[in-house]
């Protein structure tokens, strides 16, 4: 029961991770068509950035912690805010290509941050409480982990509620459904983009730095490898779907726990079988209306 | 270059200068060609032969990355999984059997064929952007494979070559030659092979799904089978090619197998020219040539006296790749091919002949 | 009002991805009345729509009130005042009646009262997703949508496509109503409808204009437009009386 215990809240503050990176991946490329490469280094320069900020403020304070998120959060969403004015606006509706220039800029991204931080991992600490455990059903749950699910969870309102409650929010779900529809109702959809590239480098911020109190280091390809999981996650909870991204992250991180645990280190490959599965069964994925 | 591609566009012309190159390529470990700042020696030397082969190997995985993105308009993200098959298959096979080197190519060609079957046929269920995604998926647990089985891959320490079944001439620095000629041949009949696809019945489905998949449908024919054939090929052909990289690096690393590896491929393809053959192959040549000389570049004493906001760039090969790659698309569409193309046009229409539309040039270099 | 030129298309082409479906496709729509494009299917009259709009690419004049047009992207299009009703409606069907309508609001004061008033229904229904309303209701949508602007001219693709005749009915008084504030360049197949609403026609086969005039002119030879159109009997459904 224990172990159990574990598994699931430890799968959750893994599926939160996968959430934060996944619901920006999952906008963006909804309203956009535009698969974000560079969604990974959008994560990583938030969690490098974050992590000089609160070790040069003393890392162990909670107020550090807050502003460290802030940052992420801050610098995420200007630098994916500078991606689509700069590079993918220039490519309006080339998808290919838009989709080229971001393997480009995650590639030199990537070797830019090896230059600057070195390739080796970047240790991060944070207020003890975080390092300690809660004692759970008789499992003992590394307090991180419910930082994770509390800040991601926070995060998923927080978008459920501008996407309902506000003009904004009523555009991205609109061009989602039908971008060229809302263009012919007279609205400027680009500024929609950069709004969602922004919102969503904010939420890959913040993955950025409790990812790096989960891992407890910040390394270059840390966003990378998150990437890919996050990519699993959108296309099962289906392309364009908040709560659908949602939904699977939590499957996917659970399922990975579960299956590195009782089947012996196999989670990884228990995720891509867990795709195609989904494929095969309803390739528009769980929640997603388009094929 | 000029004159090369003028020329080229007399289909007679073009089969004389490719076989002249051909040659010309395979007479170089019998010549001294110094060339100072793109090789690193003479020609004949093993150290320049095996730069040189692989970056004739880089092309032939170009070109059969191109039977995918640039024939039939499939973005995969999961090339560099069936590169990885063929060099650790035929790694594990010579390292753990006592199969003859034929056989054990064979029986990694057969086992390419079905994976690649099956993952093409799930993936194929999903197109577009979700396909990329898919195929990256299933790079990726290929990876991990290769990971976690250390005790037959060798792990984060690759594996290592073994030698038992090889024939000699394949063994050994001297018989760097051997593999450069190898490496020629494989680029040689890939490129045959994937003219052959291209001109082929499904080739030109291919070409047709690519442009207007509706309308293949509407025709009759269906996109899905020919598009299936296009992975397997692609797939194959990359086996292959990573059984000949094994032989000349005495070895593989999983760096192959990660999806940095497939994304350095489409690199190359842009680099080259989208939808051209010859583009694939300037391309792998033209990269893995940048790259190794960018590489030494990262190491010079120049660099290191730089202050370091020049130093830190400068001193990652990638970083610079990248950023290429970023203004090649912003800037270039088309390719090294592609600006060669408009050049000619240019020295084709003051000698006469005018062409109306750059992407001809590029079908025509093909 | 009537003689002056709202929009004026002059040697318009457009193409969906490298495929020409419209050329040199030229006419006028004057103020004050409806024009309606005629011709069979496939003949490119939605593709002129949509070619007028931006929505595919193109080229040619197009000028609205004397003013080019045709370099401006879409959504600037519309906002100089051409309300679009598409074919097949396109209503986003995840939102709601309301939300639906909310997005559409351009203006400073949207004339939210005259749908209320000729549609009622999507207001009772305001809370209920587009995607689940029949066919008759979404068209009415799709109109209110652009109704609920000032616009100088509305541009409407077969609004009466798939309706049962008692809708059809229906969707034409509405559109008569509309017709007295905004000219109208409706698409339209069924024939009655069009003699109903149309003061001016323009046939366009194989995407080129091939006649335009006074709708009078036209429908003095049916049989003959019926051969031009290629509609058949049953496709030009009876107008009840509204
Ligand atoms: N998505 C598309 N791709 C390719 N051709 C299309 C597409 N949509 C329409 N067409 C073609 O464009 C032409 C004009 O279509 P359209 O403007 O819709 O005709 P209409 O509205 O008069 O029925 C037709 O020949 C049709 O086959
Ligand atoms: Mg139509």
């Amino acid at each position: 029961m224990s172990t159990v215990a574990l598994l699931l809240i430890t799968g959750l503050g893994l599926g939160a991770l996968y959430f934060l990176v996944a619901s920006g991946l999952s906008l963006i490329y909804g309203l956009m068509g535009v698969l974000n490469f560079a969604h990974g280094s959008f994560l990583t320069i938030s969690a490098f950035l974050a992590w000089e900020v609160a070790r040069r403020i003393g890392a162990d304070s909670w107020g550090s912690l807050g502003l460290a998120l802030l940052v992420g959060a801050v610098v995420g969403g200007i630098v994916a805010a500078g991606t689509e004015l700069l590079l993918i606006r220039r490519l309006y509706e080339r998808h290919i290509e838009q989709v080229l220039v971001t393997v480009g800029l995650a590639l030199a991204s990537v070797a830019l941050f090896q230059g600057i931080w070195g390739t080796d991992p970047q240790y991060v600490t944070g207020p003890a409480w975080l390092a300690q455990t809660t004692d759970v059903l008789g499992a003992r749950i590394p307090n991180n982990r419910f930082l994770l699910i509390a800040v991601a969870a926070a995060v998923l309102l927080t978008l459920l509620l501008f996407l309902r409650y506000t003009r904004f929010g009523l555009v991205i779900r609109a061009g989602v459904e039908n971008r060229s529809m809302v263009t012919a109702l007279g609205i400027d959809v680009r500024r929609a983009f950069t709004l969602v590239f922004t919102i969503g480098g904010a939420a890959a911020g913040i993955g950025g730095v409790l990812a790096s109190h989960y891992f407890g280091y910040v390394s270059p390809e840390m966003g990378a490898s998150l990437l890919i999981f996050a990519f699993i996650v959108t296309v099962i909870g289906g392309l364009g779907s908040l709560a659908g991204a949602a939904l699977a992250a939590v499957f996917v991180a659970v399922i990975q726990q579960f299956a590195n645990f009782y089947l012996g280190g196999t989670g990884d490959i228990m995720v891509v079988l867990l795709l195609a599965v989904v494929l095969l069964v309803r390739p528009r994925g769980l929640l997603g209306r388009r094929g | 270059m000029n004159a090369v591609l003028v020329s080229m566009r007399r289909p007679g012309a073009r089969w004389l200068l490719s076989a002249l190159l051909v040659v010309g390529l395979a007479a170089l470990p019998l010549l001294n060609i110094v060339v100072p700042g793109v090789l690193p020696g003479p020609s004949y030397t093993p150290g320049t032969l095996q730069l040189l082969a692989l970056s004739l190997i880089f092309a032939a995985l170009a070109l059969s990355y191109h039977v995918l993105f640039g024939a039939a308009g499939l973005l995969s993200f999961g090339h560099a999984l069936y590169f990885a098959i063929g060099a650790y298959g035929l790694g594990i096979l010579l390292k753990r059997t006592e199969l003859p080197l034929l056989l054990a190519v064979a029986v990694v060609l057969a086992g390419t064929l079905v994976v690649a079957t099956v993952l093409g046929a799930i993936s194929l269920r999903v197109s577009g952007i979700s396909f990329a995604m898919v195929t990256l998926a299933f790079a990726q647990a290929g990876s991990v494979l290769i990971q976690r089985n250390s005790g037959i891959t060798g792990g984060e320490d690759g594996l290592s070559l073994s030698t038992q079944q090889l024939p000699d001439f394949f063994v050994g620095v001297l018989n760097t030659r051997n593999l450069y000629w190898l490496a020629l041949a494989l680029l040689v009949v890939v490129f045959l092979a994937v003219r052959w696809f291209e001109r082929s019945r499904a080739g030109h489905v291919a070409a047709a799904a690519r442009e207007n998949e509706l309308r293949v449908r509407v025709i009759g024919l269906r996109p899905f089978s020919v598009k299936l054939v296009a992975v397997v090929i692609a797939g194959v052909l990359a086996a292959a090619i990573g059984m000949v990289y094994l032989l000349l690096q005495s070895g593989v690393v999983p760096g192959v197998a990660s999806s940095n590896f497939t994304l350095t491929l489409l690199v190359i393809v842009v680099l080259g020219g989208v939808g051209s053959r010859w583009g694939a192959v300037i391309g792998g040549v033209v990269y893995t040539l940048l790259d190794q000389r960018l590489s030494a570049l990262a190491g010079s004493d120049a660099i290191a006296g730089l202050p370091a906001v020049l130093r830190v760039p400068l001193s990652e090969p990638l970083f610079l790749l990248g950023t290429l790659f970023i203004l090649v698309v912003l800037f270039l569409p088309g390719g090294i091919v592609g600006v060669a193309g408009r050049l000619t046009r240019r020295a084709g229409r003051t000698s006469g002949a005018t062409r109306e539309d750059p992407r001809d040039v590029i079908e025509e270099t093909e | 009002m009537t003689g002056e030129v709202v929009l004026r298309v002059s040697g318009l082409s457009a193409r969906i991805g490298h495929q020409q479906v419209v050329e040199d496709v030229s006419f006028d729509v004057p103020a004050g009345e409806v024009t309606a494009i005629l011709g069979r299917n496939g003949a490119g009259k939605t593709s002129t729509i949509k070619g007028i709009l931006g929505l595919i690419g193109r080229s040619g004049i197009v000028e609205l009130e004397g003013e080019r047009i045709d370099t401006l992207a879409t959504d600037r299009i519309v906002r100089r005042g051409v309300g679009y009703v598409p074919e097949d409606r396109e209503v986003f069907a995840s939102l709601t009646v309301a939300e639906n309508l909310r997005l559409a609001e351009r203006d400073a004061s949207p004339r939210r009262e005259l749908v209320a008033e000729l549609f009622p229904e999507l207001i009772t229904r305001g809370a209920q997703r587009a995607g689940t309303l029949s066919g008759g209701q979404q068209q009415m949508l799709s109109l209110s949508r652009a109704l609920l602007n000032d616009n100088r001219i509305l541009l409407i693709d077969e609004p009466t496509k798939g309706l049962s005749p008692k809708l059809v009915a229906e969707v034409v008084a509405a559109l008569e109503v509309v017709a007295r504030v905004v000219p109208i360049l409706l698409v339209e197949q069924n024939l009655n409808a069009a003699r109903r609403l149309a003061a001016r026609l323009v046939v366009i086969e194989d995407g080129r204009s091939v006649l335009s005039g006074p709708a009078s002119e036209f429908f003095e030879d049916e049989e003959r437009l019926i051969r031009m159109l290629g509609v058949h009997g049953s496709g030009v459904g009876g107008v009840g009386t509204a």
